[in-house]
């Protein structure tokens, strides 16, 4: 190589050809390549495995397994557990609630989320003071959101019963009437999780070209009109998006039942993950518990791929 | 009038009943958070009034002052900073590293690694829930900041979204880099991480955020008082009978101001971070 580069540059017309091939890189040394790229994934294949990977089978082995209250197998059950999880009343009624739960809390939060994103998309004056608040929930945990709410549904002094009686209606037991205390949880957990999917549909609404709506206003569409044959179509992607991610974290929701109603009253509030953590955490059956966790795992598999086979194709990620 | 006025006054007309609709909306979105830090600056007497009061007559103290003299509260929200600042900074540097390699560096078996890493996605975290528990019991971890901290300091969402912002950097910077000999490692801390600084601070906020606002995982990891994160401890606080709404409020209002005043100073860097992949955990 370096006679070459010797006999090249002997041959003037030769030298800006062999500058030019300069320019280009050298590529790196190949075993040292492999080593960097492992040695840069390597914290995280190892916490991964650890805390993802491994967990995950090892959930997965448990299912098929008794153990004892510290976890230690104790005997091979096969299917049984799964048998008995289908059979269980407390885990198809847990089922139930949960889907209840979803159908309370995604449509509604959407069409809310949906309402504010439209309304705040333009350049009225001090919108930017409604985005901000109507994005305030993000910040909100579960824990302190919990007990805010826990003190607005007192039956006595909270502010809901005071407005239902301003109103001339009669008090309700928000969290202790087995047909209320579902749609209570809702309704607070619609209003954590209203932050997050303004911020994604209005992110949505911004994407759309502006070309779009001025050449319909040319054609002299009204707004309803341009509403519903441009707002919509364009962005039903995002809103097919944020469908689907609120149905898993409602699939997913914990802390506003044990803090708020603790799966009670009468069973009414036992969500899946409720019902898990009491099965695990309380009862000590982490086989048992196992055995939902997994079921969990493959109802949020189908949703991801529903998003994916449905979805992907059609959403634009800005 | 002419047909010109009346039309402006229709405009006039429908803004105002926008503005109406919007500042209704907004009322009932802020209300609970309104309420937290109206109920702070009450006083006893105020609150147990037979109508809910909505705004206080004085900004009266003596609630902080309880809550922080009464309860560890201190020590919660300095376990939440240490918990979140530690996830924070790990899951930068995993993430930018893995990031950079998933990137730039060529090595064998890195798009089926990839692709496996994204596979976690579809796991929920609930799903392992039972066996991370069980290995922290067997670790010792339990009741320990290593057991809050360390199984959250790798995400995939945090290297999926800096690959992203890694790739779209102009490539004529690595190479001049590379033509002056530089290597992987100064490449990467000397430009990648420098131009990186937004999409490093969409992850910050993300992952602070996230830890900060945890609930079941340090439910069940802390037992004694002195571990626990402010979240779990606020909750605790509320189970006790003799709390009044003032006390346990002014404890939500403390929690919340780190929070909050990462929305004002961070909502943007948190857009970008949901608009990027909108994974909440």
């Amino acid at each position: 190589m370096a006679k070459n580069q010797n006999v090249l540059k002997s041959i003037p017309t030769l030298t800006p050809a062999l500058n030019k091939q300069r320019v280009k890189p050298r590529p790196f040394h190949k075993r040292i390549e492999q080593i960097i790229g492992y040695g840069f994934i390597l914290p995280t294949v190892i916490l991964l495995s650890m805390f993802v990977f491994y967990p995950f089978l090892q959930s997965v082995y448990l299912s098929f397994f008794m153990t004892d209250p510290l976890g230690n197998i104790v005997g091979f059950v096969g299917l049984q557990n799964y048998v008995d999880l289908f059979t269980s009343k407390e885990f198809l009624g847990s089922l139930k609630t949960t889907f209840l739960f979803a159908i309370f809390t995604v449509p509604t939060g959407i069409f809310i989320s949906l309402l504010l994103a439209v309304l705040t998309h333009n350049k009225l004056k001090g919108m930017r003071i409604f985005q901000f608040i109507f994005a305030l929930p993000i910040a909100m945990s579960v824990g302190t959101s919990s007990i805010i709410w826990l003190l607005l549904f007192n039956p006595t002094s909270g502010v809901l019963n005071y407005l239902l009686n301003l109103v001339g209606l009669e008090s309700i037991q928000w969290l202790t009437d087995p047909n209320w205390a579902l749609v209570s949880v809702s309704m607070m957990t619609i209003w954590l999780s209203l932050g997050l999917d303004y911020i994604i549909l209005l992110a949505g609404l911004q994407a759309i070209p502006k070309e779009l709506y001025e050449s319909a206003k040319i054609d002299g569409a009204g707004s309803f009109r341009i509403f519903s044959k441009i707002t919509i179509p364009m962005l039903s992607p995002t809103i097919f998006f944020v469908l689907i991610i609120s149905v898993i974290q409602a699939l997913q929701a914990f802390g506003q039942f044990n803090i708020l109603t603790g799966g009670g009253p009468m069973k009414s509030t036992n969500v899946f993950v409720f019902s898990l953590y009491q099965e695990a955490f309380v009862n000590f059956q982490f086989g048992l518990g196992s055995t939902r966790a997994f079921v969990l795992f493959v109802i949020i598999l189908l949703f991801t791929w529903i998003q994916f086979k449905f979805g992907e194709k059609k959403v634009h990620y800005q | 009038m002419s047909a010109h006025a009346i039309r402006k006054k229709k405009i006039r007309l429908t803004s105002l009943v926008h503005y109406l609709v919007l500042v209704i909306l907004a009322i009932i979105v802020i209300y609970p958070i309104y309420f937290a830090f109206s109920y702070t600056f009450m006083t006893p007497q105020e609150v147990s009034t037979a109508t809910p009061n909505f705004f206080p007559n004085s900004l009266y103290l003596e609630n902080i002052k309880e809550v922080l003299a009464t309860t560890p509260i201190l020590r919660f929200i300095l376990n939440s900073f240490i918990i979140s600042i530690a996830v924070m900074i790990g899951e930068i540097i995993t993430g930018s590293l893995a990031a950079y390699a998933f990137a730039f560096v060529r090595f064998k078996g890195r798009n089926i690694i990839f692709a496996l890493f994204l596979a976690t996605l579809m796991v929920p975290s609930e799903v392992t829930l039972i066996p991370r528990y069980l290995m922290m019991q067997a670790f010792g971890w339990m009741d320990t900041y290593q057991g809050l901290i360390v199984p959250h300091l790798a995400t995939v969402f945090g290297i999926f979204l800096l690959r992203q912002f890694f790739m779209q950097l102009p490539k004529e910077l690595m190479e001049a880099a590379r033509m002056d000999g530089a290597g992987h490692l100064r490449i990467f801390l000397t430009i990648i991480l420098p131009l990186s600084r937004p999409a490093i601070g969409t992850l910050g906020v993300y992952s602070f955020l996230n830890t900060w606002n945890q609930y079941l995982w340090p439910l069940l990891m802390t037992n004694s008082e002195e571990m626990r994160p402010v979240q779990i401890g606020i909750t605790m606080l509320q189970d006790e009978e003799f709390m009044s709404w003032n006390i346990v409020l002014a404890g939500v209002t403390i929690a919340l101001i780190p929070s909050l005043l990462l929305l004002v100073f961070g909502l943007k860097q948190l857009v970008a971070g949901i608009t990027a992949g909108a994974v909440k955990q």
